[in-house]
């Protein structure tokens, strides 16, 4: 195992730990996995189950069935664009055609998500840009956050 | 000079952080709250004057000059003044029963909540046996305001009766429904009245332990939430011994990842046991066998937020209000094509004619509203003629409809409904669990029988099809999530059969 490997192991294990005590400790543990990783590495499944006496296929099953979870490294920026009825009112399907063509390309920095509600209806279309909430979007203005997302940091 | 300007998530998601920041530097005192819920106004930014709050908006932060000449000089006649923002909420025929505080304290300030009537209830409850404060429940008439109305009281009975130990509080904070916010709104506006009723629920039936299954889609409840448990910690309300009772509760937020069936109450306790959201068969039932097989209270932010007052005012006033069996208020969220969007907590009986013409002003387009969802992606679209119907369970269901949540969409007349119902099952297949073949297969082939409706490929058979298939997946599903989705479709195909008829090519 090189160095870095050891490390991330380790920090997998100190996040189990954390969460030892919980009744159902699984989901924080993903959690704080995806927020240490920005995803949550298939090594890190066995070592979590093993740590919980779960079966690999059972973390695994658990990692793959909520849509937060992801398995690879995340772009830069993440949009979440609801895609739900109250937003589909007053415009979002075209905000979220906008937006996910504009994430096709492969050099795009943002990772366009689907959402249903964001419990920002009464000022929609909704979206959320790295865990900032925004509203009263239009394809226009979909367009310039994701044009605009050139650092590599949340702005 | 006390200014106020709401910290609420949407009212920040269209600027009220940058009118905050503008006010603050023009050396104003700037005190955050939730929101009043007149979404149409935010930011709000409110005024204290002579004991009263004086509203002005909306308000974008290169308006903070001009405004701050009309805070000082008071002046009422400025046009963003909408006067006094309670005797509007009044005016509106709004009892706040539920969010009375929400927009009004100070969010996270354990003081501020007392002093504008925080702890009444669990006051009360402290001096009552826990059978009295399940009877107080039951006579308010209080139902489970998460979607399917069960009796709260008889619910907390249920888990007050078994002997098993340890018993739990949950809250289902998943609001994952389309057209709802109001969860949201009292956690981030009012999070210590949720703590309060769960408070409450722990003693009448005995429970130690609480969690609040957050969805993860709501990070500033979150933040709040936490720092109002700490605050409750801090002051007593939670702890070894609440308020000093002896009595041990204390409660722990959890997050959801994303998935909408969690909502559910069996797939949300899977999910806090660290497993896939996936439902489990009734009986047993979770107040028998819940989180952990133990005996469990699962209840809506909203139907653990009355507790509160319930207690406080006892249940025979909230039961004062409302009609039939539907009793007290309901938290309506109104939003979608209309001009008023917002939270409008009005007692049962009004009718959805009123909400969405009078209070809501009609559609924010200017065009008539053709089509209303009301109670979430699972519930019935509504024609202008079912508008004379009034909130109150029983006559939402004699028209093949819900309240649900309380979620409200408006449509106006450029709505397809063809693409409404395609999206209904769509996003039944997204959210579906898995567990059982009529959501999980039913809402795929739906998707592909609308296709060839809409292609115009055998077209009567195809509908008579998908009423059969919506047929088999209400009566074959294992839960709400594939039971339900077909009642959009369904009202699609009934209330508007013309968008399934042949398009004629624009000339």
């Amino acid at each position: 195992m090189s160095a870095e490997e050891t490390a991330k192991s380790r920090q997998v294990e100190a996040i189990c730990e954390r969460h030892a005590n919980r009744e159902g400790p699984l989901l924080p543990i993903l959690h704080d996995l995806q927020a240490a990783f920005g995803y949550v590495p298939g090594e890190a499944i066995g070592e979590v189950a093993r740590y919980l006496n779960l079966s690999r296929a059972e973390v695994y099953g658990v990692v793959t069935f909520y849509h937060d979870f992801r398995r690879t490294p995340p772009r830069p920026h993440s949009l979440k664009v609801c895609r739900a009825e109250a937003c589909q009112a007053v415009g979002g399907r075209e905000v979220w055609a906008t937006a996910s063509s504009l994430a096709a390309d492969p050099a795009c920095r943002v990772d366009v998500e689907a959402v249903y509600c964001l419990g920002n209806c009464p000022c929609a279309p909704s979206v959320q840009f790295d865990e900032r909430t925004l509203g009263r979007l239009t394809p226009d203005r979909v367009s310039s956050l994701i044009a605009g997302a050139v650092g590599g940091e949340a702005s | 000079m006390r200014i106020f300007v709401p910290a609420d998530s949407t009212a920040v998601s269209i600027g009220a952080d940058e009118v905050a920041a503008a006010l603050r530097s023009a050396g104003l005192d700037v005190v955050r709250t939730g929101s009043r819920g007149l979404y149409w106004l935010e930011p709000l930014v409110e005024v204290e004057s002579g004991g009263r709050r004086i509203g002005y908006g909306p308000i974008q932060a290169n308006d903070a000059g001009t405004l701050v000449e009309a805070l000082q000089a008071e002046s009422r006649d400025d046009p963003r003044c909408v006067g006094d923002v309670d005797e509007l909420l009044a005016s509106q025929g709004q009892q706040r029963l539920t969010l009375g505080r929400t927009g009004r304290v100070v969010p996270g300030d354990w003081d501020d909540y007392v002093a504008h009537g925080g702890t009444a209830g669990l006051r009360a409850a402290l001096a009552m046996e826990p059978q009295a404060i399940v009877d107080e429940v039951k006579a308010s008439g209080l139902r489970g305001r998460g979607g399917a109305g069960f009796p709260t009281g008889i619910k907390w009975q249920t888990v007050h009766d078994q002997e098993v130990t340890p018993k739990y509080i949950v809250c289902n904070a998943d609001e994952g429904d389309s057209g709802t916010f109001a969860d949201r709104m009292l956690m981030e506006g009012d999070p210590f009245c949720l703590l309060e009723g769960m408070t409450i629920a722990a003693l009448a039936v005995g429970a130690e332990r609480g969690y609040i299954y957050l969805r993860s889609e709501y990070p500033d409840a979150h933040r709040m939430l936490e720092k109002a448990l700490e605050a409750a910690r801090a002051n007593g309300m939670l702890g070894e011994s609440v308020m000093g009772s002896g009595q041990a509760f204390d409660i722990e937020v959890r997050l959801g990842a994303g998935a909408y069936i969690c909502g559910e109450e069996t797939s949300l306790l899977e999910s806090l046991e660290g497993k896939r959201g996936v439902i489990r068969f009734k009986p047993p039932l979770p107040a028998i066998q819940g989180f952990l097989n133990r005996p469990t209270v699962v209840n809506n932010v909203i139907t653990l937020g009355s507790v509160p007052a319930i207690l406080a005012d006892g249940g025979a006033a909230y039961h004062a209000v409302g009609v039939e069996k539907s009793r007290g208020t309901l938290t309506v969220q109104l939003c979608g094509n209309v001009a008023r969007p917002g939270l409008y907590e009005v007692p049962f009986g009004v009718t959805l004619g009123h909400l969405i013409n009078e209070l809501g002003g009609g559609c924010a387009s200017g065009r008539p509203a053709r089509a209303v969802q009301v109670g979430g992606p699972l519930g019935a679209y509504l024609p202008p003629d079912l508008f004379d119907t009034p909130l109150d369970y029983e006559a939402f269901a004699e028209v093949n409809s819900m309240i649900g949540h309380g979620g409200v969409v408006v449509f106006d007349d450029t709505v397809d409904m063809v693409a409404q119902a395609r999206f209904a099952l769509e996003f039944c297949a997204i959210e579906s669990c898995g567990k059982c073949t009529p959501c999980r297969v039913g809402s795929v082939r739906g998707q592909e029988v609308i296709d060839r409706i809409t292609a115009d490929d055998d077209r009567d058979r195809n509908i008579a099809l998908l009423r059969e298939l919506c047929e088999t997946m209400i009566q074959g599903s294992l839960c709400a999530h594939g039971g339900m989705a077909p009642f959009p479709v369904l009202s699609a195909l009934n209330h508007f059969p013309d968008d399934f008829e042949p398009r004629t090519a624009a000339a």
